[in-house]
């Protein structure tokens, strides 16, 4: 069985975000880059299926700019047997984001997608879903468990106020929360040994999917600061402030 | 046109949710169709036609409804999708899971967890966790969204009623399946929709004392109880109680915070409450820099005495 991790390169997630002031955006300059937290998780997970034996290959898979061979050599060195990179410099929209993946899974036949649930910098949650809407699959989103068996896919999903268990068939596309695995660390012989596995490059162009935006940035700003709070001295005078003050407690 | 709102419900009762969701689309200023999926399920069809600036209610009821997979629910939007301007649902576990999948079959953008709508196609939302806020347009029509319920929002139900009309249900899929579901069973408000949310986090050294001290003013308060990802890395809370960019994101008018130093990702998750009360031993805490009332004092006298104090009694 193959399985293919999309993986996203974001502003390392210990870096202190800083907002232009030109509004342009957020300031990347010199900063940092990582792999995005949940796509670790989701490498993760099929690192740990391949090793177990459900599964046979693991491809990796990033779409953006030239620097992202530099996160797939890392998806490469956790234990990706190979890696995809859809070469563009173009801003890419996570709609687009998800054709670029139908396309590759119509050419690789994966049985499972395992995505993150959302990439740390622009927080919108939608190239896993989007990714089962185009290919038809079944989603299993917010996974904290997953298990395989007989043609199927059983998952654990992190839903508001509990858990849900879903049993889909595969091919499915899967995306991982927080508590699904703690990812393991590149060791310096595995990081030695990504230099020569297969790092296999490719455009939106040869994939046939057009890559025009649909939705325009106008502005990106800090959000308005709080106003300032004060000290309260003791629970009396807390119970009182949120009484007659803030009028929150009746 | 009009603007299509996916209802949020548990079987019997429209998440509390709605009311606020529905709050916000009728700042689009346009009809609005309300859509309930299930099964058996009357009984939401006529709480979300109780909602206030509600025209319709379209209500499919059908066995293979009962749980209503984002696979089934989003062809069935998908369907009628072209009578719409927008397509609209709650920022919760259910509308981010449908809500993609719906763009994605109409091959259309969309955007995420909208916290202000400027006009019908531009609309202000969150990146790098609340970090910085982004003004976005979108192009394409329909226009889906997840919009972020704000506790202050909710409406008082009309008495006249919207009209519920019955729609067909599209066949089942046969994608996925039900197995389980495990609810925290508390009489604990839901943590999305309450009005007060306490919080506990790494202070409270242990699970026996997060429910031991933080139950009870949960209680006095009606309050839901939620975790900072360092009490749910301890071990003391479930997962499903936590707060922050990784967790849940809440708004709600009162947010009290109790043994949490406020890290960049618990803030992201809790910093749009109306007023946020912070109790912590440590006066350098940072939940202090965005806290309306700071209590420096040890949590475990400074709560049983607020318990007390909400009571009545001398404290």
């Amino acid at each position: 069985m193959k399985i293919l991790v999309p993986i996203k390169r974001v502003m390392d997630p210990n870096v202190r975000v800083r907002v232009l002031g030109d509004g342009r955006g957020v300031d990347l300059t010199g900063a940092k880059m990582s792999m995005n937290p949940f796509d670790e998780i989701a490498l993760e997970e099929a690192v740990r299926l391949r090793e177990a034996g459900i599964a046979n290959e693991v491809v990796a898979v990033n779409c953006g700019t030239e620097a992202g061979q530099d996160t797939l050599r890392t998806a490469l060195a956790l234990g990706a047997d190979r890696a995809i990179l859809v070469e563009t410099s173009e801003r890419l929209e996570p709609l687009l984001v998800s054709k670029l993946l139908c396309a590759l899974c119509e050419k690789e036949a994966p049985q499972l997608v395992i995505c993150g649930k959302q990439a740390i910098d622009d927080d919108a949650g939608q190239t896993g879903q989007m990714l089962a809407a185009k290919t038809g699959w079944p989603q299993a989103t917010f996974a904290s468990k997953l298990a395989l068996a007989d043609e199927c896919v059983t998952v654990t999903r992190e839903i508001d106020g509990g858990q849900e268990t879903v049993s889909v068939s595969l091919p499915a596309v899967v995306t991982t929360d927080l508590s699904l695995n703690e990812p393991r660390y590149a060791t310096l012989p595995n990081i030695m040994k990504a230099k020569k596995r297969p790092l296999e490059r490719t455009t939106p162009e040869a994939l046939g999917v057009n890559i025009a935006p649909r939705l325009k940035v106008h502005a990106v700003s800090e959000p308005p600061p709080r106003g300032k709070g004060e000290r309260v001295a003791d629970v009396v005078s807390l119970v009182a402030r949120l009484r007659h003050e803030a009028k929150v407690i009746p | 046109m009009s603007v299509l709102v996916i209802a949020e419900h548990h079987h019997q009762t429209l998440a509390a949710t709605m009311s606020a969701v529905v709050a916000g689309a009728g700042e689009l200023g346009q009809e609005m169709d309300v859509l309930v999926v299930g099964h058996e399920c009357a009984e939401v069809a006529v709480q979300a036609a109780s909602l206030p600036g509600v025209t319709r209610v379209l209500h499919v009821d059908a066995a293979h409804f009962a749980h209503p997979f984002a696979e089934n629910l989003a062809t069935l939007i998908f369907e009628h999708a072209g009578q719409y301007s927008h397509l609209i649902a709650p920022a919760s576990s259910f509308g981010r899971d449908l809500m993609p999948r719906v763009a994605g079959l109409l091959d259309v953008a969309m955007v995420s967890e909208v916290m202000e709508i400027r006009s019908p196609d531009t609309f202000v939302r969150p990146i790098y966790a609340g970090h910085a806020l982004e003004t976005v347009q979108c192009f394409d029509r329909p226009c889906v969204l997840t919009i972020r319920p704000n506790a202050s929002d909710v409406l008082a139900p009309v008495r006249t009623l919207a009209p519920i009309k019955a729609l067909g249900a599209t066949p089942d899929l046969g994608l996925s399946r039900f197995v389980s579901r495990a609810h925290t069973d508390s009489d604990r408000p839901e943590l999305g929709s309450a009005r007060v949310v306490v919080a506990g986090g790494g202070g409270l050294k242990s699970g026996r004392n997060f429910i031991d001290v933080l139950a009870p003013l949960c209680k006095s308060l009606h309050a839901a109880l939620g975790a900072s990802r360092a009490a749910v890395d301890a071990g003391f809370a479930p997962n499903e109680l936590q707060i922050g960019q990784t967790g849940r994101i809440v708004a709600p008018e009162l947010y009290i915070a109790v043994g949490i130093s406020g890290t960049p990702q618990h803030l992201a998750g809790m910093k749009d409450s109306r007023v946020i009360v912070a109790i912590n031993k440590d006066p350098d805490a940072p939940i202090f820099r965005i806290a309306d009332y700071g209590l420096v004092a040890d949590l475990f006298e400074a709560v049983p005495k607020l318990v007390a104090a909400l009571e009545g009694h001398e404290v």
